[in-house]
């Protein structure tokens, strides 16, 4: 009975893990073939490159867009529309509207929004006359709002996903715990603070572990909307598209590649242990 | 939502209520603003789409045609159907079998193999891609539905997320049928899948959607258009056509909608999912 998934998680999980370690330290030609060992060291002559470590740098700065933006939209839209209002449903059918949006069809959106020529922002008088920048060079090709673009396109289409899962969390806070505040005289923000706020905190805990690992994971929305650019400045090659990115610096060159991907996921383990730790510690509710 | 009690401290009224409602319609236009001016691009033709890209004054089918037929989205479509609906019924096989031997079967290191399985759950995909690319390429399964499939046909998360559920029906349920003379499978598959079967659906959602929308491998085993998935498919228009805006728009009218219908369909299955465990979309 356990045969089907043991091969499966063996041959397509743990034997590519294991070997992407020892080809992390290897050399491949051209066809990635014929690797031979180049030493250890590669991993940390890969580690203090400049390119690892500025793909690293925009990898955290996207996490630390998302994350937090997206768990604050997250928040508000739900705590908006939890209130009892007739035709409220409406409302939460449409903010849960992203979660059905895949990366590809998120992104193309966005680049149709934000992209200079084509795009419809920069096609729209009045607002390109506002902002300059939709024109030229285009918030996907300055270096200064590219990151940022990329990040506003991944917290939109991961909006119904946090949405629904903090809809869900909310839902979950015992009515009376809300009423007992009023009775002592507990107004509507105090009320968010000291009741909502502290109750939602395992579900919270959750939306922001999920967060940070698709940020750290997130490749579609780059592919699509900047290709790693605006070049030479890379503002937005994070660590999965220096991994796999097509004009990656390392795209066909196995060797290196598995070397950035064993880093990544050294990195993403740290990541979680830290998060992991600041749980245990904080949080007595779950 | 239906039930809720009104109760003095969540009911706004008079100017409040308006003043929440007129909220609420502002950040839905918002939040709906990008797939409002997709629809519209779509359905204009070609001369029309940037003028006056936030009004729909044009309308035609031509361009969804043209992207269903020249576009190939008819055969992505497909692909993406083809591939998602084989890894999502093959991920409730597994997941039910190595859930149920984990649950209820024992046999020696079972507690150790199960923590093993829980490991690979901290491995991102994007670090055993590099390999499974080569893996694929090996076993000739380059541009193929066994490349597209294959890796993903087992899931540590739903071997878990089963064995939790298997781990809650009573001990006597499978202590009784084996007084009756019936085995493992025939409990399976009359007493213990009927059982818990909101989990697999739970499961199943997910799984879907994680498929469906699984974006970085098809684009690196698949090269020939007659494997890309709609992922892929509209990688490949996107980079072709960027001229054609309303092209592209109508590809993507095309791959969001049967995921808004499965979605609206298995919606509360998807939501259960959703708590259960984070896939990425």
């Amino acid at each position: 009975m356990l045969a089907p998934s043991l091969v499966i998680l063996v041959v397509f999980v743990l034997y590519p893990l294991g070997q992407a370690i020892w080809l992390g330290q290897a050399r491949c030609d051209a066809q990635g073939e014929n690797c031979v060992s180049n030493g250890w060291d590669q991993y940390v002559d890969v580690a203090r490159s400049e390119e690892f470590q500025h793909a690293l740098w925009v990898t955290v700065k996207f996490a630390l867009i998302t994350v937090p933006v997206g768990v604050a939209l997250g928040i508000g839209l739900a705590v908006l529309a939890d209130k009892y209002l007739r035709g409220v449903g409406v409302f939460r059918t449409i903010f849960s509207s992203t979660v059905a949006t895949g990366v590809a069809v998120a992104s193309l959106m966005w680049l149709f929004l934000l992209q200079p020529d084509v795009g419809v922002l920069s096609n729209v008088g009045w607002i390109s006359d506002l902002f300059p920048v939709l024109k030229s060079p285009g918030l996907l090709r300055d270096p200064g709002t590219a990151l940022v673009s990329v990040a506003a396109t991944s917290i939109w289409a991961n909006l119904g996903f946090t949405f629904i899962l903090i809809t869900a969390g909310l839902q979950g806070i015992p009515r009376d715990v809300h009423e007992a505040a009023v009775v002592d005289g507990a107004g509507g923000i105090r009320r968010f603070w000291s009741v909502t706020l502290p109750l939602l905190g395992p579900t919270l805990i959750f939306v922001v572990i999920v967060l940070t690992a698709r940020a750290f994971q997130a490749y579609g929305e780059i592919d699509l909307l900047t290709d790693g650019g605006p070049r030479p400045q890379n503002s937005t090659t994070t660590l999965t598209y220096l991994t796999y990115g097509t004009n990656s610096i390392i795209n066909n060159n196995d060797g290196l590649q598995a070397a950035v991907a064993v880093l990544l996921f050294l990195v993403m383990l740290v990541v979680s242990l830290l998060q992991l730790a600041a749980v245990s510690r904080r949080v007595h509710y779950a | 939502m239906a039930g809720d009690p009104t109760t003095m401290y969540d009911a706004p009224s008079g100017w409040r209520a308006v003043g929440r409602y007129g909220l609420l319609v502002v950040v839905s236009v918002i939040v709906l603003f990008p797939i409002y001016t997709t629809v519209i691009a779509a359905l204009k033709p070609g001369n029309k789409v940037l003028q006056n890209p936030l009004v729909p004054d044009a309308f035609t089918l031509d361009i969804l045609r043209e992207a269903w037929s020249d576009g190939h989205f008819g055969r992505y479509m497909l692909n993406s159907f083809v591939v998602t609906i084989v890894v999502t019924v093959a991920v409730i096989l597994t997941s039910v079998l190595s859930g149920y031997a984990f649950a209820i079967l024992e046999f020696p290191g079972r507690n150790l193999l199960f923590a093993a399985f829980l490991a690979t759950l901290l491995v991102p995909v994007e670090a055993t891609l590099v390999v499974n690319r080569r893996t694929v390429d090996s076993l000739g399964w380059l541009n193929s539905y066994q490349g597209l499939t294959v890796p993903f046909l087992a899931t540590a998360f739903g071997t878990f997320l089963i064995r939790q559920v298997f781990l809650t029906l009573p001990r006597d349920l499978r202590d009784a049928a084996a007084i009756d003379g019936v085995g493992h499978l025939g409990f399976l598959r009359q007493v213990a899948v009927p059982l818990v079967r909101p989990t697999i659906a739970a499961m199943a959602a997910l799984a879907f959607l994680a498929t469906w929308n699984m974006y970085l491998w098809p684009n690196l085993i698949t090269t020939d258009a007659d494997y890309y998935t709609l992922q892929s498919g509209l990688r490949s228009l996107a980079q072709g056509n960027l001229d054609k805006p309303n092209l592209v728009m109508a590809g993507v009218i095309i791959a969001f909608l049967p995921i808004v219908v499965v979605l609206l369909v298995f919606q509360r299955h998807l939501v259960r999912g959703l708590l259960a465990g984070g896939v990425k979309g």
